[in-house]
């Protein structure tokens, strides 16, 4: 109500519009800021449109050329390797499956984790928690030789699993799940009790429905954060055919050998479509995530 | 269908704390049984006890003829409504009605009959592919009533299931419990913390107070013949006067300021005379004298609160009395209760 007064009464006394240099501000910011994310965007989408030759000559320029097609074939269906087999259209799948298994993975175990954690009587529940908790501070990065060697001795090098498995262990789902598990109000574990639904079924009948936004909003950050791995897959395979994309298109420019150039406009449009798949995902799941949201299920 | 017994059931919390002292009563089969009390007096932890949610620290629990201590709650043959309903929220009323049923691998066509036949019971018939965010409170209540009927439970509980409502549905569903109870002639075990649903619902009463069974009786029982000040001060609104009074050698108990009453034997030194607001009543040449301080107008009677010698005391009028602030003579309708001062206990 007040609000509504506040900022009704100055038009009425001064019905000539006022510059609002607030505003413009902001604008002028939020502007700024759009055009430092694109322009870096628009320029990779320029040389794509171009022959490879012509980026090395002039460098960036406005104009847009007639190459894509043909950048766009070399992209997705020629091999930039040795072995032919680190086509476009197979790291795509590679990255797919990195990043779903990634994702899947990661949810299952945390959310078996949280559960455990939250619904049972466990002698040591809080120091676990806390165990798990503090993984956090040992990333991928800092356990990488180890993980490797483990990797190495059992054999999956080169494999989905020795790509997916090491990394599904995931202290920050086990964390968000938890915490949405303990906002389940009791009286629901109760009654499901009374029904007659065991630990199993109320986990699948009851719990993973109940968690279906937590479970939107994780598998969008997990995808995301799978999709874009590099140093892992770059140390676990090996193997031309396993690459995955974000991997496989710095292969692509360090060709330079002799007199061949490098393909920029080739690995540029590779670049783009990796951005695509996490685009789409994003906003996929947006709308599902603030549909649960706003539904207030609980 | 199923008679309850409770033999010496007692509640220790790991902490050391005594929850329900050891606590003996019986259902027999069919009857309404409402538990009330003061919020902490231990009533849902015996009402949880008897659903299998908590355990039993002591003492034996029948339904039926079995004893039931390690039985599962799902074994118990039991349902439960829940104060803030505890629907499944991601499924449909039908789901959520038809959910135990199917746990218990009933037939996907037995379910769908059953469900039907208890949402045409509850008019609940038009909202069966809801969603419990799309209803309204009084529904909800009516699902999870529904959740409860499906089961043909041998036993009923209702967790305070009428708090979350206003006023006017409170008063509504109130009947339709009571009336629904008795059509399906099924025990059931009520707890709530109100006295008025207490009292209009309930076959029989036990009024809980810090663990401790204080008094167990009909409604009429327990209004007419409280077994403690307690009892007395709960039950009923307003609720009723306590005074002060020291028993003579010849058998009055004297208030100050001028009330004598005749005791029964066995009374004596310090005692407390309990007086129901409507049973006393304005007369010209009057038991007693009271100061009226405040007047509450409340419809169908009004309200009097005043002072004798500094104790606190109100007196129900009705409508078509005139009454007035100051000096005002009263009347005793009935001989008053009489509780030891020490002990709270009637005499």
């Amino acid at each position: 109500m007040t609000d509504t007064t506040f900022t009704t009464a100055p038009q009425a006394t001064a019905p000539k519009r006022r510059i609002r240099w607030g505003r413009i501000a902001d604008h002028a910011v939020l502007i700024a800021g759009s055009l430092f994310m694109l322009v870096p965007l628009l320029i990779v989408m320029q040389t794509t449109t171009v022959p490879d030759a012509e980026i090395i000559k002039h460098g960036p320029q406005l104009k847009i050329g007639n190459a894509l097609p043909d950048n766009f074939n070399k992209a997705m269906f020629e091999a930039s390797g040795f072995s032919g087999e680190n086509t476009g259209v197979r790291m795509l799948l590679n990255s797919f499956i990195l990043g779903i298994g990634f994702a899947v993975g990661k949810i299952a175990l945390g959310m078996i984790a949280a559960y455990a954690l939250v619904y049972f009587r466990l002698r040591f529940a809080t120091a676990a928690f806390w165990l798990i908790f503090t993984t956090l501070l040992l990333p991928l990065e800092v356990r990488i030789l180890p993980s490797y060697e483990v990797v190495q001795k059992l054999g999956m090098l080169n494999t989905y699993q020795g790509l997916i498995i090491p990394l599904v262990a995931s202290a920050t789902a086990t964390f968000f799940f938890r915490q949405f598990f303990r906002s389940v109000p009791e009286e629901l574990v109760e009654a499901a009790r009374i029904d007659g639904a065991g630990p199993v079924r109320f986990f699948i009948d009851i719990l993973v429905p109940l968690s279906r936004t937590m479970i939107a909003a994780m598998f969008i950050i997990m995808f995301v954060f799978g999709w874009n791995q590099y140093l892992w897959p770059t140390m676990i395979t090996t193997d031309e055919g396993m690459y995955t994309l974000v991997r496989g298109i710095k292969q692509i420019t360090q060709v330079l050998e002799g007199a061949s150039l490098p393909e920029y406009g080739r690995s540029n449009l590779l670049a783009l479509i990796a951005i695509l798949p996490p685009v789409f995902i994003v906003i996929f799941f947006q709308s599902w995530f603030v549909k649960g949201l706003t539904e207030s299920d609980k | 269908m199923a008679q309850v017994t409770l033999d010496s059931i007692r509640k220790v919390y790991p902490n050391g704390f005594e929850a329900v002292q050891p606590s003996s009563f019986d259902i027999p089969d069919g009857e309404f049984v409402v538990l009330v009390g003061p919020s902490g007096c231990g009533k849902s932890t015996l009402l949880r006890m008897i659903a299998g949610l908590e355990d039993i620290s002591e003492g034996a629990l029948s339904i039926g003829d079995r004893v039931v201590n390690d039985v599962d709650p799902a074994d118990r043959n039991i349902a439960m409504v829940f104060q803030n309903y505890a629907l499944y929220p991601h499924m449909t009323v039908a789901k959520n009605m038809g959910y135990g049923l199917k746990n218990r691998g009933t037939s996907k066509v037995e379910i769908e009959r059953k469900v039907a036949e208890a949402a045409e019971m509850l008019d609940l018939t038009h909202l069966l592919d809801r969603r419990p965010s799309q209803l309204s409170g009084g529904q909800r209540q009516r699902v999870a009533m529904g959740r409860a009927i499906v089961r043909n439970p041998d036993l009923f509980l209702f967790d305070e299931p009428l708090s979350n409502l206003d006023a006017k549905l409170r008063n509504q569903m109130r009947i339709e419990i009571r009336a629904l109870q008795r059509r399906l002639g099924v025990t059931a075990i009520y707890v709530t913390h109100d006295q008025v649903e207490a009292m209009t619902m309930a076959d029989r009463i036990i009024v809980l107070n810090g663990g401790v069974i204080e008094q167990i009786g009909t409604p009429t029982e327990i209004y007419e013949n409280p077994a403690s000040t307690f009892v007395a001060g709960f039950m009923g609104a307003p609720p009723m006067n306590l005074l002060k009074a020291s028993v003579d050698g010849a058998g009055r108990a004297h208030v100050e300021g001028g009330l004598a009453v005749e005791v029964p034997a066995g009374a004596t030194g310090d005692v407390l005379l309990g007086i129901r607001p409507e049973d006393l009543e304005l007369a010209d040449t009057g038991d007693l004298q009271i100061d009226v301080q405040i007047i509450e107008e409340l419809g169908a009677i009004r309200l009097m609160h005043g002072q004798i010698a500094g104790q606190e005391i109100s007196v129900a009028v009705p409508k078509d009395q005139p009454c007035s602030t100051g000096a005002v003579s009263l009347r005793l309708k009935t001989v008053p209760h009489v509780f030891d001062a020490a002990t709270g206990r009637r005499l």
